[in-house]
């Protein structure tokens, strides 16, 4: 919360503020002096300054303790509005309280510096784990097709003569795999960095969900897997305002994500419903779900499943949920008691509905 | 017949040796160019039948090689870049690209642009009665029929369908249909041709779900493939 002060309010401001304050409080202690000894009011004013040395910068709080010192002689100590001090005890009390209330400010501000480089350290230390798991996921994403595609080419290049024609097909093919795996890594490091810079910029137009949807099942039906993938979308479902490339890839991801990770022959329904402008897609499998303990982290970047197989960079759920939020929507996890997992995404967008007759709302140029 | 001549201008070595053993090996004739100035020096001196351009080239923008070329040479270009933004995309379209393919690209696909891209040039008056599959257009009568049967269209799906079969294999841009079929007016009421596509979709397709005929170029705008167009 001081660093959240310091943060919000300028130095200038905060001097007024620091002065303001240790006005407010004599004045309210002047008011109440019949009933305050002046001893009191030291202490009183020693609170202030201690509250202001929490929140402001060192400037503002050692102008509030020397201000607040001045004040408490001029007005409190007898014989009272003079900086005269009367007794020699009232002398070292004064000097004791200009003493205290410097030392308190500098104290705290110096505290607040070495928090600020404790917390630094931390950040930075969970920024390098971070980039070490991303350095071993990515070095084995890239590195197994690369490898695939070096050892494939010399073992052709090398032109031997007792590599069977079927081999050659075989060891061309595998090129291919690798290259176009390499290909979705690299798409996934630029969605990645997209969203990591901050800049991403969806582009808002018309969107037929229908065909959204079939586009990133017709990507998918490329991979060949053997799981069963069902639409229920009404066919008159109306137009989103939404970037269609980013709603495409959230659907291929999750899609992806869930071929990947269930058994074979799994099913997988998406649904879509629309609650007055606000679209919601589910995508549901009837394969193990999720362990619910790691429910929590499976959207982070480059998080994967304790047990999970290898291969995959732990990017694409974090791609997903990165482009629904840039889309100031929400994903949301869950299994389903017959066991799956159940993704909801809840998007706001502007929609329309298809007229029974289009023809009749448009003009056409002849 | 002289082989069709095609021009890779193209500042990657690995790209030119892949482009000129595949078209080679294709029946075209291939030549190179490794900058704008070599290719645009190039096409002045020996106009070819056909330049695939790279965008990201060294010594100048490919948007201003394309815009300088467009100002005397009308056959077909092909842009071949990285820069797979649907912004650089349209951009390239609009000052008179004839088709876009990004890198990495599949050969099959490649081969198929450049076809359709030379037909284009071939057949500028076709015959009113074309047939892309059970599909059978008579442009003439302003007829559709699949499988010999009359399909009903509207006048305005009539107008999308006739655009898109003259300009078969060819992407055309949401701002190009729009401003084509509804006027300039429209350019930017994209939902109208979304529901246009689905209607005829819906009519036309075997499967509207699996588009084989009206394909999307997402973000950019709609391709639409004649099936037995295998030249």
């Amino acid at each position: 919360m001081a660093e959240l002060f310091i943060n919000k309010i300028s130095k200038p401001k905060q001097s007024l503020l620091s002065l303001l304050s240790v006005g407010v409080v004599s004045l309210v202690c002047t008011i109440f002096s019949a009933f305050l000894g002046y001893r009191v009011v030291a202490l009183i004013l020693l609170v202030t300054v201690s509250l202001l040395a929490i929140s402001f910068d060192i400037l503002p709080v050692l102008i509030a303790a020397v201000l607040s010192a001045l004040v408490w002689n001029f007005f409190f100590i007898p014989p009272r509005y003079t900086f005269h001090v009367g007794s020699t005890e009232d002398l070292i009390l004064f000097v004791m309280y200009f003493v205290i209330s410097l030392v308190n400010a500098v104290l705290t501000y110096k505290i607040r510096l070495i928090q600020k480089g404790t917390k630094q350290k931390e950040e930075k230390a969970s920024t390098v784990k971070l980039y070490n798991t991303l350095l071993n996921s990515l070095s084995h994403e890239l590195r197994t097709p690369i490898a695939t595609i070096i050892g494939a080419t010399d073992t052709l290049l090398a032109n031997n003569t007792k590599l069977k024609q079927e081999d050659r097909g075989e060891l061309l093919a595998e090129i291919s795999k690798a290259s176009f795996r390499l290909n979705q890594q690299v798409e996934n490091l630029l969605s990645i960095s997209r969203l990591e810079s901050g800049f991403i910029e969806p582009k808002m137009d018309w969107c037929d969900i229908n065909e959204v949807v079939y586009n990133a099942i017709k990507r998918i039906e490329e991979h060949k897997y053997t799981q069963l993938i069902s639409v229920n979308i009404n066919p008159n479902f109306p137009l989103f305002k939404l970037d269609k490339g980013m709603m495409e890839q959230v659907i291929y991801n999750l899609l992806n994500n869930a071929c990947l990770y269930t058994p074979w022959n799994s099913e997988i329904n998406i649904t879509s419903l629309n609650h007055a402008n606000i679209l919601e897609i589910i995508i549901e499998d009837n394969g193990n779900g999720f362990p619910e303990e790691e429910i929590k982290k499976v959207f982070d970047k480059f998080y994967r499943l304790k047990d999970s197989s290898t291969g995959g960079t732990g990017l694409g759920l974090s791609i997903v949920k990165g482009f629904i939020e840039a889309l100031g929507g929400s994903i949301y996890l869950e299994n389903v008691r017959t066991g799956g997992a159940r993704f909801t995404i809840n998007i706001p967008a502007d929609t329309v509905q298809f007229d029974r007759k289009p023809e009749l709302w448009l003009r056409r140029k002849f | 017949m002289a082989k069709t001549e095609i021009l890779v201008i193209d500042d990657e070595p690995q790209i030119r040796k892949l482009l000129s053993i595949t078209l080679g090996s294709n029946g075209y004739f291939v030549k190179q160019a490794a900058s704008a100035k070599e290719g645009m020096m190039n096409i002045a001196n020996d106009p070819p039948d056909m330049v695939i351009l790279d965008l990201g080239l060294p010594d100048e923008c490919g948007h201003t090689v394309l815009q300088k070329l467009r100002e005397w040479y009308t056959n077909p270009i092909l842009i071949l870049s990285v820069q797979n933004s649907e912004d650089d995309i349209i951009n390239a379209l609009d000052s008179g690209a004839n088709d876009y393919l990004s890198k990495p690209f599949r050969t099959g696909e490649l081969l198929a642009r450049i076809r359709s891209a030379l037909r284009s040039t071939i057949q500028e008056e076709c015959s009113p009665i074309i047939t892309c599959g059970e599909l059978q257009i008579d442009l003439s009568e302003r007829t559709v029929k699949k499988n010999g049967e009359l399909i009903k269209l509207t006048a305005t799906e009539y107008a999308l369908l006739a655009l898109f079969v003259r300009n078969e294999g060819k992407v055309l841009t949401h701002q190009y249909l729009l401003r084509d079929v509804w006027g300039p007016g429209y350019i930017n009421q994209s939902q109208y041709l979304r529901v246009f596509i689905a209607q005829l979709r819906k009519k036309i397709e075997n499967d509207p779900n699996r588009p084989e005929l009206f394909l999307t170029e997402s973000g950019v705008g709609y391709r639409f493939i004649c099936k037995n167009n295998e030249l």
